[in-house]
């Protein structure tokens, strides 16, 4: 077991009060917080080593690019794929989706082809197909979500056809923290000879990932909801897709030779090897480094442990919750199935004035659709409150939720 | 002279399908806008004196004794200065 407590001493966010309240930090889906070892790890980098990346001989930049690289080494060992070759650092998940869509969708996809997606994507997952079938005139389909947040396997089945060239699908839900089955989704997406590439922003911060085992062609997440910096995240490729793939954008660093050809007037250019040739520009390195750090730290933990802490917060969670008479939880109830995140709303009030009630409290959470309109549509919600938890979540703090939730049922 | 800028911080519009405005004062103001709005809004119910639910020239908000105010269906942002105008000046 994981201890909270312990873990706690180690964000120093924590000491800070939120209206004269000790502060509660719910909005975990959205970003998580920082344990010192990664702000250290930061500063650590631009008060020793800083200096670009490659290409230079000189000390700081060899130290730099040590740094940098090993990040993508640790990196692919903390989802087991096979290096750092299969590893290209972005902004984001949104970045990697991004580039796959750009990068392999915009060369290999067609009128005639077919894109297929889940009603329960984060719009990060739905607006680059979306805006490329403007482009190249494919059909973005839709797999269908049954009424508690879970996916309909039946009619992704139906849906999925020789036609579909890739499908893009979420490990884990952001609203409902539904758990899909990515190897049966593989198994299947494979049998049509299709790609699939995995929206992990949800999962790889809190259960142990491997994409071997899970036999996915892509896998994006994002640094800052595992304990590391905003601004960095990962895509996970097959080093054979990757290699087929052209670059996504172009500059320095991806490339290995930008020729002038005197008879032709142009130049000839040839790529740099994987990872770099995904990575045009001065990279964030430091962003890099902090997630080494962020993922060293979980590792020391272990992530069996985080997905039993969360389980067991999330399945209390629940229970608690429903002493609540006008709240409504959304999405399954059984904790097993989900990944600590919890949907509800109150009887008569906005999520938005929940959310600002319990803010009164110092009790962080969001409000809104959480960038999932077309699930909030399945649950016919205008909006809903979200909670959801991590390492340093207590029940302690569950139990002072739900007294709040209480008090505000009373107003 | 005094303007709306001088108390708020922020406007932000809300997320979901009802479109909602939440007003963010400034901290150092916030004690002294809560005080000009509770004198001129109409107070329907109040929480413990931290949550207040009021209304204003048929605009219907709950303001928090945190700085944060929420308000319902306006019709666009020229009516949300309007009312800011008339509670705060």
């Amino acid at each position: 077991m994981l201890d909270p407590y312990k873990i706690r001493e180690d964000f120093p966010i924590f000491r800070r009060k939120i209206n004269d309240q000790p502060l509660i930090y719910f909005d975990n889906a959205a970003t998580s917080q920082k344990p010192k070892q990664v702000i250290e790890a930061i500063k650590n980098f631009y008060e020793n080593h800083n200096a670009n990346v490659h290409r230079a001989v000189h000390t700081l930049s060899q130290e730099a690019s040590e740094l940098y690289e090993s990040a993508h080494e640790d990196v692919a060992q903390f989802i087991n794929a096979n290096g750092k070759e299969e590893i290209i650092f972005v902004r984001g998940t949104t970045e990697a989706i991004n580039l796959v869509a750009y990068a392999w969708g915009l060369r290999n996809f067609n009128r005639d082809d077919e894109v297929l997606v889940s009603l329960m994507e984060h719009h990060s997952n739905i607006v680059p197909w979306e805006l490329l079938s403007k482009v190249k005139g494919f059909n973005v389909k839709y797999a269908d979500v049954n009424y508690d947040g879970t996916l309909d396997y039946k009619d992704f089945e139906d849906k999925i056809s020789k036609k579909t060239k890739i499908v893009c699908i979420s490990h884990v839900s952001n609203v409902s923290g539904v758990v899909n089955d990515i190897k049966r989704l593989a198994k299947v997406t494979h049998e049509q000879e299709s790609l699939i590439l995995v929206d992990g922003a949800q999962s790889v911060p809190h259960l142990p990932v491997d994409v071997k085992s899970l036999d996915v062609d892509f896998f994006a997440f994002s640094g800052h909801k595992m304990l590391g910096p905003t601004g960095i995240g990962v895509l996970y490729g097959k080093h054979e897709i990757l290699g087929k793939m052209e670059p996504f954008q172009g500059g320095g660093e991806m490339i290995r030779e930008v020729s002038f050809n005197q008879a032709t007037k142009r130049c000839s250019i040839a790529w740099n090897d994987l990872p770099w040739k995904f990575e045009a520009g001065t990279p964030d390195i430091c962003g890099g480094i902090g997630l080494m750090e962020a993922e060293k730290y979980l590792k020391r933990i272990g992530m069996e442990k985080v997905k039993v802490h969360e389980y067991m917060l999330t399945e209390y969670a629940i229970h608690r919750m429903q002493e609540c008479k006008k709240t409504r939880i959304y999405g399954p109830k059984d904790a097993s199935v989900k990944c600590g995140i919890i949907p509800f709303s109150i009887d008569g009030l906005s999520s938005h004035d929940v959310a600002l009630f319990l803010d009164n409290y110092g009790i962080m959470v969001r409000s809104g659709f959480h960038c999932a309109q077309p699930l909030h549509e399945i649950f016919k919600l205008k909006s809903s409150a979200r909670v959801s938890f991590y390492i340093y979540n207590t029940r302690e703090e569950v139990d002072r939720f739900v007294e709040v939730l209480k008090e505000i049922e009373q107003t | 002279m005094d303007t709306v800028e001088d108390y708020v911080a922020r406007i932000e519009g809300t997320c979901g399908k009802d479109k909602d405005v939440i007003v963010i004062f400034k901290y150092d103001k916030k004690d002294e806008a809560i005080a000009k709005i509770l004198k001129k809004a109409k107070l329907e119910k109040s929480m413990s004196t931290i949550i207040f639910e009021l209304t204003f020239k048929g605009a219907s908000f709950r303001l928090y004794a945190t700085g944060k105010a929420i308000f319902r269906n306006l019709r666009d942002k020229d009516e949300l200065h309007d009312i800011l105008l008339d509670l705060l000046l």
